[in-house]
């Protein structure tokens, strides 16, 4: 079962608040020139089914909410991949009044594959990495830490002075359950 | 007694995070409410935030299927601002860019549309053929989807022989693969039955609701902007592909000849390329509006521009085709069976990241 899983994780892919460019590299994956069936890598529509997310695009306002659900949705042990800067941390639309940042705030990221948008090679790679995290979380049958509720907020305005920025609290507050 | 069942913001047919309301009176659709906002990242008020030469880079990020295109209408629109002439041979290497991703989105979509009535095979199929085009472009710019070779005032990258010949071959492959696939996507039984006579737009409707692109031509409607001539489309004379049945087989027809116009373009392209300068050096900053529009893979796009004579625009506006073309869809969807929503929404083509920014 352990062995199995690890050898054919399957995939949902979440998209958040991306541009489009990571998401059609990461369908070019699925297609024959990539393909990443060869690594037993399915391609999946419901995250009930999913042992790897795969999250491309920063979250904003809107959908923090659907990717938490979908996380929660996902069986345990899980782990959530991370394509683009996008999703690290808020890439290029860091700056947009909505956006809450990387997918970090919302869900626990395993794996980032850094790149605007990546290649699908090192898409694939990061899938392959995941899967191994996967196996390592079965193994040592590790939970995954309770999942917490989250509250978010708008991001505080900017403070002027980059001292009182870094002590300012982050935009997303975490409350325990 | 009606029923509401929510498609989306995740479903496996979609690629994209859009929610549609559906309201069923058994399998049929009555009505169709949808609610957007799942990618919306306030694109337009970060374009102030940023410097105009920046936000070149910036735009291009509105869609990664069409980048090439939106970065070449913002540019073409600070141009008109600036009043900066682009020299003719940038003129030239923009279409040819554009043109590839008018191929590169119209094989994606015909993919999607195999995938969304369960042809898993015809969807490896194009988005194999997909990848020569990807390769035609990461040779001639080095990168895949986001080209980032057009700049203000022309373009930053040359095409030489060896690229030039790297690309004629792959567009020679292309048409073979995609002449027998298209083949099948026009003749096969079975995908006929699941795209003739289904979501139906009639000319006029297609007319009062403004639709664009191949939705329009489609239903009939001559329209395509690269007529107008913008860029170098003057000299290389354009036919539009026109269907009149405004189904979702004559959206798809539309894209399967498409495919085959824009090789047939970029090889005349090739062929009158001119020898001149790649770009011209410009001073000073934007001031006063403009408007431009220009032909997308998924229909017209409408950039405005007000700029204050500071290195920041003071005002960016995009009106995306995808925008343009959701209310023909809503029209489209109405009275169908819900297995066919799926199938009609990919026929139309829709960029949900576009029209939410
Ligand atoms: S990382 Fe780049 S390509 Fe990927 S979604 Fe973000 S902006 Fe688009």
């Amino acid at each position: 079962m352990t062995k199995a899983t690890a050898k054919a994780p399957w995939v949902v892919h979440v998209n958040c608040n991306s541009c489009n460019g990571c998401d059609i590299e990461f369908l070019a994956c699925l297609t024959p020139m990539y393909d990443a069936e060869r690594f037993g890598v399915l391609h999946i529509g419901t995250p009930k089914h999913a042992d790897i997310m795969v999250v491309t695009g920063s979250v904003n306002n809107r959908n923090a909410r659907v990717l938490r659900n979908l996380y929660e949705q996902m069986p345990s042990p899980k782990v959530v991949v991370a394509m683009g800067v996008c999703p690290a941390t808020g890439g290029i639309f860091a700056d947009g009044y909505n956006v809450i940042g990387g997918a970090e705030k919302v869900v626990p990221v395993d794996v980032f594959v850094p790149g605007c948008p990546p290649r699908p090679e090192a898409m694939l790679d990061g899938i392959l990495e995941g899967a191994k995290i996967l196996a390592g979380k079965r193994q040592n049958s590790v939970t995954v830490k309770p999942v917490r509720r989250i509250k978010i907020v708008r991001p505080a305005a900017p403070a002027a002075d980059p001292a009182a920025a870094a002590a300012a609290p982050a935009p997303v507050k975490e409350e325990a359950k | 007694m009606s029923t509401i069942v929510p498609f989306g913001p995740q479903h496996p047919v979609l690629p994209e995070p859009i929610q549609l309301c559906l309201e069923l009176e058994d399998e049929r659709v009555v009505s169709v409410i949808p609610v957007v906002g799942y990618v919306h990242r306030g694109l337009e008020k970060i374009a102030e935030k940023k410097d105009f030469i920046q936000d070149t880079y910036l735009i291009e990020r509105i869609c990664g299927i069409c980048s090439f295109m939106h970065s070449m209408s913002y540019c073409m629109g600070i141009e008109e601002l600036m009043s900066i002439p682009v020299p003719p041979r940038a003129l030239y290497l923009r279409v040819i860019w554009a043109e590839l991703h008018r191929i590169h989105s119209h094989l994606l979509a015909l993919g999607l549309l195999a995938d969304a009535f369960g042809f898993e095979n015809l969807f490896m199929q194009y988005w194999k053929s997909r990848e020569r085009i990807m390769d035609a472009m990461e040779c001639t710019t080095g990168g895949r989807v986001m080209l980032s070779s057009c700049c203000i005032g022309g373009v930053r990258r040359d095409i030489d022989e060896n690229q030039k010949k790297f690309v004629l071959d792959q567009l020679k492959e292309v048409e073979k693969e995609v002449t027998s696939l298209n083949r099948t996507m026009m003749e096969d039984y079975s995908v006929k039955q699941r795209t003739v006579g289904i979501g139906v737009l009639s000319k006029e409707a297609a007319y009062a609701q403004g639709a664009v692109g191949p939705t329009a031509r489609g239903s009939g409607l001559v329209m395509d902007h690269r007529m107008s001539g913008y860029a170098a489309y003057r000299e290389l004379a354009i036919e539009p592909v026109v269907e009149t049945a405004g189904d979702c087989y004559a959206r798809t027809m539309v894209r399967c000849r498409e495919v085959m116009q824009s090789i047939d373009l970029i090889r005349r392209a090739f062929a009158q390329l001119p020898d001149s300068e790649l770009k011209t050096p410009f001073k000073g900053n934007p001031s006063g509006e403009a408007v431009i529009r220009c032909e997308q893979p998924r229909g017209e796009v409408l950039y405005y521009f007000r700029g204050n004579g500071t290195d920041k625009l003071e005002r960016l506006r995009v009106r995306t085709p995808t925008f343009a073309n959701i209310p023909a869809m809503l029209t489209m969807v109405q009275n169908c069976q819900l297995p066919d929503v799926g199938v009609i929404i990919i026929s139309v083509d829709p960029c949900v990241s576009c029209t939410e920014r």
